[in-house]
């Protein structure tokens, strides 16, 4: 090896047809290697049919004051809730700068909007065309991700601190608004895109 | 130790195969005429014992994986299908079940011996690290194993423990939803995570092999931390350490027939009897025992990402142990100090695993009186845990004056009578 590389000294001073050879052969074996070790991972990432469940419907005709049901959007349970007045008026008079996370993590916003009760409510979800809904049975309504932002259990509905959720697996607390209160939980339970398609309907993506 | 070779091929086959595959002399030179010291006591059979559980963990899951079903709709009635239909899987699940906690509780007890004795230290360095892979190999193949009957504990431990990896910032959102194949854990994730523990038991197959390769270059360590001197300090393998290890596995097996015929599900969790639901998390989650000490270090950091590192790390810092112990002396046999913080550190381990098991707000009995709640408890172990290494180890090489040793690993268990005593002291 020693001897080969002396060789080499002696004779390139310029590179020679050998050394294009190994170092475009070494190139064309990393390029290569890289392109096909791809498919090997990326065959792990959610397929077509996976990406393709776009959305839920839910009707919310029947959804009491106070009553909650969980539905299943993405994979991922959902909880959907028709809040009572004091519990809007509960979330409404917190200061948002008093919270861990003051991001309101909701998708029909986009980042970096302050987490109000008002920027988390179905207040921010779409209205189609042509549909009438009262502005008080928005802002009453509430849709968040039902996985603790934690490790990902389902709170429990109606406990902790602050009366709205808690989750059993770590002692997260969250409010009225799915908002983390106290506890591991680093998030704000988020909040999917939502259009209400007609009275009673809420679509969920 | 590993010297020249004592084989003799006798016959005419023996001999042509021998200057072909010498496998009869690796085998005879590894496991029949291979130096061992001759003071090795019964915490040495637990290599044997790990072999044993390997393999019938192995055979035990060709076979189950005949019969089970992975897919979300069909998992856990394919298992209840093994336990009450198919001829003896009431059997083979129950060895396969209970197998993976006699397999951790062997090796925690070959861990602690290690730990004991010294035999991470130079030159055994490699061959501690590569045993600290098996055990990452290990938790990997049973945590994996525990996803598969797709019971509630199955369902959502998969769902914590896939996001503790979403706790690293950026990478972590990507990378749960490429392991889960989908936006929550799945029928993708059920699939894979088969497939993954299927393949993982013939990776740490391999890494033993590697393990015991690397053994039986340096020879054992042996209770007294002594090099090995002259041939007076060793027994050949075979039948010396065979009987002492065959004795060993069958007093072992004693305690896995116990469980697997009279207490089969006693080590794992009620709440696996219940098909996985997505939308009802159980009220508490903990992992199986053998985890439950790395789960307590999760909770006793308040910030998810400290915890997941802080995990991670308690793990991570075996792997640089061998030069974190400072001490000249191999085994705390002549250690004074380091046998009491070595006690220590093995209540430790089970307080933690205590703490883990429980809730973390829930007071402690006796304790609760004063204050203590299993947080606080795991927050106290958590830091002698790292103390032990990082801190304990490291001062204690300097400031300890070990005790007298024997001249020899000969002389620890004959006397000093069978020949002069020789002249040097040992220099470790």
């Amino acid at each position: 090896m020693t001897e080969a590389m002396e060789n080499n000294g002696a004779h390139g001073e310029k590179p020679s047809r050998r050394d294009f050879i190994y170092i475009a052969t070494g190139g064309a074996l990393a390029v290569g290697g890289a392109f096909t070790i791809w498919p090997f991972i990326d065959q792990m990432n959610p397929a077509a049919d996976t990406l393709a469940l776009a959305s839920t419907e839910v009707n919310i005709g029947e959804l009491e004051e106070g009553q909650e049901i969980t539905v299943i959007y993405r994979e991922r349970p959902h909880f959907v809730r028709r809040r009572t007045a004091a519990e809007v008026e509960a979330a409404r008079n917190v200061d948002v700068a008093s919270l861990p996370d003051r991001d309101a993590r909701n998708f029909n916003l986009g980042d970096g909007v302050p987490a109000t009760d008002e920027n988390r409510s179905a207040m921010t979800a779409a209205v189609a065309d042509g549909v009438e809904i009262e502005d008080a049975l928005r802002a009453s309504m509430l849709v968040t991700s039902a996985n603790c932002t934690h490790l990902g259990c389902v709170p429990t509905e109606g406990a902790g601190d602050y009366g709205a959720w808690f989750c059993p697996c770590h002692g997260s607390h969250y409010d009225t608004s799915g908002r983390i209160r106290r506890g591991p939980a680093p998030e704000n339970l988020s909040v999917p895109i939502m259009t209400f398609t007609s009275a009673s309907v809420l679509r969920l993506g | 130790m590993s010297g020249p070779s004592t084989y003799e091929p006798k016959t005419g086959f023996t001999k042509w195969l021998d200057s072909r595959l010498p496998i009869v002399r690796l085998g005879w030179d590894s496991f029949v005429d291979f130096p061992t010291p001759r003071n090795l006591n019964y915490w040495y059979t637990f290599g044997g014992i790990l072999t044993v559980c390997l393999m019938i963990q192995i055979i035990t899951g060709i076979v189950l994986a005949m019969h089970y079903v992975p897919h979300i709709d069909h998992a856990f009635a394919s298992v209840q299908r093994i336990d009450r239909d198919v001829n003896y899987g009431w059997l083979i699940r129950s060895i396969h079940a209970v197998g993976a906690s006699m397999f951790f509780l062997a090796v925690y007890m070959h861990i602690f011996r290690g730990l004991y004795y010294g035999s991470y230290k130079a030159p055994r360095e490699l061959l501690w690290i590569l045993g600290v892979v098996i055990y990452l190999l290990m938790m990997a193949a049973a945590f994996l194993g525990y996803v598969l009957p797709w019971g509630q504990m199955s369902y959502w431990g998969a769902m914590v423990i896939t996001n503790l990896l979403g706790a690293f910032p950026i990478i972590g959102g990507p990378i749960t939803e490429w392991l889960w194949g989908g936006f929550s854990v799945g029928n993708a994730t059920l699939n894979r995570f088969f497939s993954l523990h299927y393949l993982i038991p013939f990776l740490i197959a391999g890494v033993v092999g590697l393990h015991i390769w690397a053994l039986h270059v340096p020879g054992n360590n042996n209770p007294t931390g002594i090099e090995v001197k002259s041939s007076r300090d060793t027994l050949p393998f075979h039948p010396y350490y065979t009987s002492k290890d065959g004795f060993g596995i069958a007093l072992f097996m004693v305690i896995f027939a116990f469980f697997v015929f009279f207490w089969p599900d006693a080590l794992g969790h009620s709440d696996n009897f219940i098909p996985a639901d997505p939308l009802v998390t159980p009220a508490l989650i903990v992992p199986e025992w053998y985890l439950l000490p790395f789960y307590a270090i999760l909770r006793a950091v308040p910030d998810k990402l400290g915890g997941v590192l802080l995990m991670f790390g308690a793990i991570g810092i075996l792997f640089v142990l061998p030069w974190l112990d400072t001490s000249k002396v191999r085994s705390m046999r002549y250690r004074p100090l380091a046998r009491w913080f070595f006690g220590f550190f093995v209540l430790a381990c089970l307080g933690l695993g205590w703490a883990g098991a429980e809730l973390p707000d829930t007071p402690v009995p006796g304790l609760g009186a004063i204050g203590v709640d299993f947080l606080l408890m795991g927050r106290v172990l958590t830091v002698y845990y790292f103390a032990y290494f990082l801190v304990i180890l490291p001062i204690l090489g300097f400031v300890e004056k070990p005790s007298p040793r024997p001249a020899s690993i000969e002389e620890s268990v004959l006397g000093n009578t069978s020949r002069p005593a020789p002249a040097a002291v040992p220099a470790e």
